[in-house]
């Protein structure tokens, strides 16, 4: 049934379908790992994959609209942190209104600006991210096996995919070989023994809610200037879900997440590759296949599969005196 | 007749005159929203074209959730407008309870079948304007592998799907017809990036046309043919000039002229059930400066041919939602 030019197919339909869910489900981890919790990650994506089209329509420049989505993604992010670490909120409250907030206000904008019903115009050329070709791609090819895996598999994504999943290294460098990194998992376990220790609560949960919009900003981005051409309403559909799902999938590690999402790719692009798979005479229907990153979801969080413990912290605003 | 009868009789009159002059049309979208350019939007453009050739006014809503179907559907009969349209089949239940409610009001339906002595119920036949995109669809395809990728999966668009696939393999038995759907809620409408990937693992399955009926996810699987090359087909509206030289053509549904006719006619509306197909115009294909150079001449007269061939009753197109099956696929 599946030769294995169909298998590739597939796996490069993964890849582009993970790597939005791959930087949301980052930048969630950086967000949670501070003991920030963050529904938020679709709002933000919305919000970034509205104003990065945005932008782009009007300059002809996707860098500019990359930078307009992190910045819109950014100041979300702010919103969050306000809310949840400067005046002590509850960080749910928060992200749900920050999910509506994005709903409602990209629409609104998207129709005053281009009149166009919520949506911005088509992006043309330089206003998009191109795939790009990797070096000696064309030459490799006729290597068997090897050789179209390179070409077909690994090149010919754009940039923002590549960043996605050199940022997973990256962050594990980061949480876990720097002194930045030792902070931010301290203050999500134990916020008092890092304040005690002279470091600041509030700058590094500040600095790990920024991390989270920069990577949101570029997951919406992606979906907006390179998998698409251009903001339609709420084109995010429900991905900062699965992003959060992934998270608790991957029990909130940056390598785990990467296999997660790879995971959760992997169930959509079957799904849409064969809508009703039959297994050993079995018809799956494509519905269970939808809801597959849920359903593991809750297998994970109900213990049969490790435990996932969340950050100790996670949720709570941090007061200095009790 | 005493005096008291005389007022009362002008006050009623009088009140009916002020009730018909004052009642204004409604016009009540679907969740895909007012500009998804294609279902809701062409019943935008008939109500616009009625606003302007007669300068009246008319109110309008955008839902937003489920919830709002019955809601909306009150207050604007409680304020009194009529004839109050709505666009897509599912409000086919809540009108059908809202209606015997306000049995002054009269209400338009397009896209299913409501009985009820207020209500005009239209709907189309897009099987048969699906069959003459998929024999245009057969006639351009150089690889014989075909595609459509449809929204929700509901009878609906399976009946777009099945008359399309029959249109294919009466140019092409042998041609095959990959059928997808986008999902099973109403979010189905409303993702572009998935209607993007369906297309791209359509064309890696060989496909090169592809009919997109999916509200504003078709907007996504015609964006991914232009970029992949290959020709894609519009649904509703006239999508044709979304990519230039790169869409064959647009199944389009005349649902902006039944809004029109719902709004010129006002409370004096005709109700009943009514099926509009090729005869009457309510469906076809798309023809315009942005598809010429793709429609050969000869493709144009097949099509044609076969559009007199079915109005003329030689030519039946399964409809799907009669038995729910479909004879090809």
């Amino acid at each position: 049934m599946m030769d294995f030019a169909t298998i590739l197919q597939v796996l490069d339909s993964t890849v582009r379908l993970a790597a939005p869910l791959l930087l949301a489900c980052l930048a969630g981890l950086f967000s949670e790992r501070a003991g920030i919790f963050d529904i938020g990650l679709e709002g933000k994506m919305l919000m970034a994959a509205f104003f990065s089209a945005a932008t782009a329509a009007v300059t002809g420049s996707v860098w500019l609209g990359l930078a307009a989505g992190i910045a819109a993604s950014m100041v979300l992010a702010g919103v969050h942190g306000l809310a949840s670490i400067t005046f002590r909120g509850n960080q749910l409250i928060s992200g749900v209104a920050i999910n509506f907030l994005a709903a409602g206000l990209t629409v609104v904008i998207a129709q005053d600006w281009f009149a166009q019903g919520g949506r911005t115009p088509s992006l043309l050329g330089g206003a998009r991210f191109e795939a790009i070709t990797l070096p000696l791609a064309d030459t490799v090819r006729p290597v068997p096996i090897l050789g179209p895996i390179y070409h077909d598999l690994i090149s010919g994504h754009t940039i923002p995919v590549y960043f996605a999943f050199s940022m997973v290294p990256l962050t594990w460098w980061l949480l876990y070989r720097t002194r930045f990194g030792l902070r931010l998992r301290a203050v999500g376990e134990s916020p008092e023994a890092l304040d005690t220790a002279g470091v600041s609560v509030v700058a590094t949960r500040y600095a790990a809610v920024a991390i989270c919009g920069v990577l949101c900003g570029i997951a919406g981005a992606y979906l907006a200037t390179a998998l698409q051409a251009g903001f339609t309403k709420d084109m995010t559909a429900g991905r900062g879900y699965i992003a959060l799902a992934a998270l608790i999938f991957a029990k909130w590690r940056s390598w785990h997440a990467l296999w997660a999402t790879l995971l959760f790719g992997l169930l959509q692009a079957i799904a849409l590759r064969y809508q009703n798979l039959q297994i050993g005479g079995v018809p799956l229907p494509v519905q269970l296949m939808d809801a597959l990153p849920y359903i593991l979801t809750v297998v994970i969080l109900a213990g049969f599969v490790g435990r996932a413990i969340p950050p100790r912290a996670g949720g709570e605003p941090y007061v200095k005196e009790r | 007749m005493t005096f008291l009868g005389k007022t009362l009789a002008a006050s009623a009159a009088l009140a009916l005159i002020a009730g018909a002059a004052l009642a204004e049309p409604a016009m009540v979208y679907d969740l895909g929203g007012k500009f998804d350019k294609s279902f809701n939007e062409a019943a935008f453009n008939g109500a616009e074209r009625w606003k302007a050739e007669t300068g009246g006014t008319y109110r309008e809503i955008e839902l937003q959730s489920e919830a709002q179907r019955e809601q909306a559907l009150r207050r604007f009969a409680e304020a009194g407008l009529n004839p109050i349209v709505m666009a897509g089949f599912a409000f086919g239940a809540v009108l059908g309870e809202v209606a015997a409610d306000y049995p002054d009001t009269k209400f338009v339906i397009i896209d299913t079948k409501v009985e009820a002595p207020n209500v005009r119920a239209i709907e189309y036949s897009e099987h048969q304007g699906s069959y003459l995109v998929g024999m245009m669809a057969a006639m351009a395809s150089r690889t014989g592998t075909v595609g459509f990728i449809g929204g929700m999966d509901i009878p609906l668009i399976r009946k777009f799907a099945c008359g399309y696939a029959q249109g294919v393999k009466a140019v092409n038995p042998d041609a095959t017809v990959i059928q997808n759907m986008t999902g099973t809620t109403p979010a189905a409408w409303a993702d572009p990036v998935k209607g993007g990937e369906l297309a791209r693992a359509q064309i890696a399955q060989g496909a090169d046309v592809i009919y997109a009926a999916a509200g504003s996810t078709g907007v996504g699987v015609l964006q991914t043919a232009a970029d992949e090359g290959i020709l894609s087909i519009g649904v509703d509206s006239n999508q044709n000039y979304l990519h230039p030289g790169q869409v064959l053509t647009s199944m389009i549904k005349r649902v902006d002229i039944a809004v029109y006719n719902a709004f010129t006619a006002g409370a004096d509306l005709e109700t009943g059930y009514f099926v509009l197909g090729l005869a009457d115009d309510g469906v076809g294909y798309a023809l315009d400066e942005h598809n010429a150079a793709l429609v050969t001449a000869e493709m144009q007269a097949a099509v044609d041919a076969a559009k007199a061939g079915i109005i003329a009753g030689e030519i039946v197109v399964h409809d799907y939602m009669s038995d729910n099956t479909c004879p090809v696929n």
